[in-house]
């Protein structure tokens, strides 16, 4: 590639690794990108990765299906496969999702993320007998989980919520709130109720303020707000 | 389920709920002052006594007053709990809180009630 094709494009990149670096710091890069065509940030980050082999960040599909390569891009959470470089200002600043602990650069540990998730049962219960094929729903019950079902865990909304960053021990998240509502929303499973129960203390629903941040940085456009609301709306009908 | 033995009620619908009716109330109560205030341009503290010497007066100041007491009890063991981390901290603070507003609570009821 010729200078008269590439451009520069400007990253400051969050560097840390716990074993050897006493604390983080923002690291410049500068990438000649293609001038005549835009390229993905996760691609960038391929190219830098190339420069430098140290630096350390989660990759998988590539194209914002798998959800392992979510990212603080210029301050607002997103998966760096489907953000283009050109739609960025720069200098790109590239940071960790806030509120984890970080492994290592762009890496950090979702265990309690998962932890969350876990504690919403995400799978079918059903106590009625095992039809011989499958449990069948209707068109129209089967509709009530668009919206829901799409969400691929890769934790941005629930990396932006303060409420999750103060609390991320009690209070499930975003994520995991809008996958508890997939499964009370699913007109074949039957634990309704105690799904129900389960988040009716002051920490595992209640804490969201309804500030909406998880709304915003969604890359696959869901809306954890507004299933959060309807599982309030539940436990309001079921408790008065 | 988390538990919690600081929290309004112990129970997340409830809370939520409460705050919410209470901020209504609250809401109700500050324009419902704002237009007697402002459809009295000249008033004195005689119109001022005479309408909290009403018995309804009483009664709708005494329901703000609760709803205060219970929104803020809420609303300030929200924030504690998102920014202040040790326990041993937070849990003296909250029942500062607490007490704080229990105090204001009756000292209200006793203000109104003695006019």
């Amino acid at each position: 590639m010729s200078a008269s094709e590439t451009k520069k494009v400007h990253f400051k990149v969050y560097r840390y690794n716990p074993d050897t670096d006493a604390a983080p710091r923002m690291q410049d890069y500068h990438l000649e990108v293609p001038a005549d065509r835009d390229i993905m940030l996760l691609r960038a980050l391929m190219m830098l990765k190339e420069m430098d082999g140290t630096i350390s960040f989660r990759r998988s599909c590539s194209e914002g299906v798998c959800g392992s390569d979510g990212m603080n891009i210029n301050g607002r959470n997103g998966l760096a496969c489907i953000t283009t470089v050109g739609s960025l200002k720069q200098p790109i600043v590239l940071r960790p999702l806030p509120g984890f602990p970080v492994i290592r650069d762009l890496v950090v540990d979702m265990a309690q993320f998962y932890r969350q998730y876990e504690k919403i049962k995400p799978y079918l219960q059903n106590d009625d007998p095992a039809p011989a094929q499958e449990r069948l729903q209707s068109p129209k019950d089967r509709a009530k989980l668009d919206g829901l079902y799409e969400c691929i865990l890769c934790a941005c909304c629930s990396s932006s919520c303060p409420s999750f960053w103060w609390n991320p021990e009690k209070f499930i998240g975003p994520a995991g709130l809008l996958q508890a509502y997939r499964f009370i929303a699913d007109s074949r499973d039957t634990h309704t109720e105690e799904r129900l129960s389960e988040l009716d203390d002051p920490f595992s629903l209640f804490h969201c303020r309804g500030i909406m941040n998880c709304v915003d940085v969604c890359p696959k456009g869901l809306n954890p707000t507004r299933a959060i609301g309807k599982i309030r709306s539940l436990l309001l009908q079921q408790g008065t | 389920m988390v538990k919690n033995a600081t929290s309004y009620s112990g129970n997340g619908l409830r809370d939520w709920l409460v705050q919410r009716v209470s901020a209504v109330v609250l809401g109700l109560y500050m324009i419902f002052l704002l237009v007697v205030i402002v459809s009295h341009p000249g008033m004195d503290y005689a119109t001022w006594q005479g309408l909290f010497g009403q018995l309804w007066m009483k009664v709708i100041t005494f329901i703000a007053l609760l709803s205060l007491f219970a929104h803020a009890w809420i609303g300030v063991w929200t924030v504690l709990t998102d920014y202040v981390k040790p326990t041993c901290i937070r849990m003296p603070l909250e029942v500062l809180v607490i007490l704080a507003l229990l105090a204001y609570l009756i000292w209200g009821i006793e203000i109104v009630w003695s006019i």
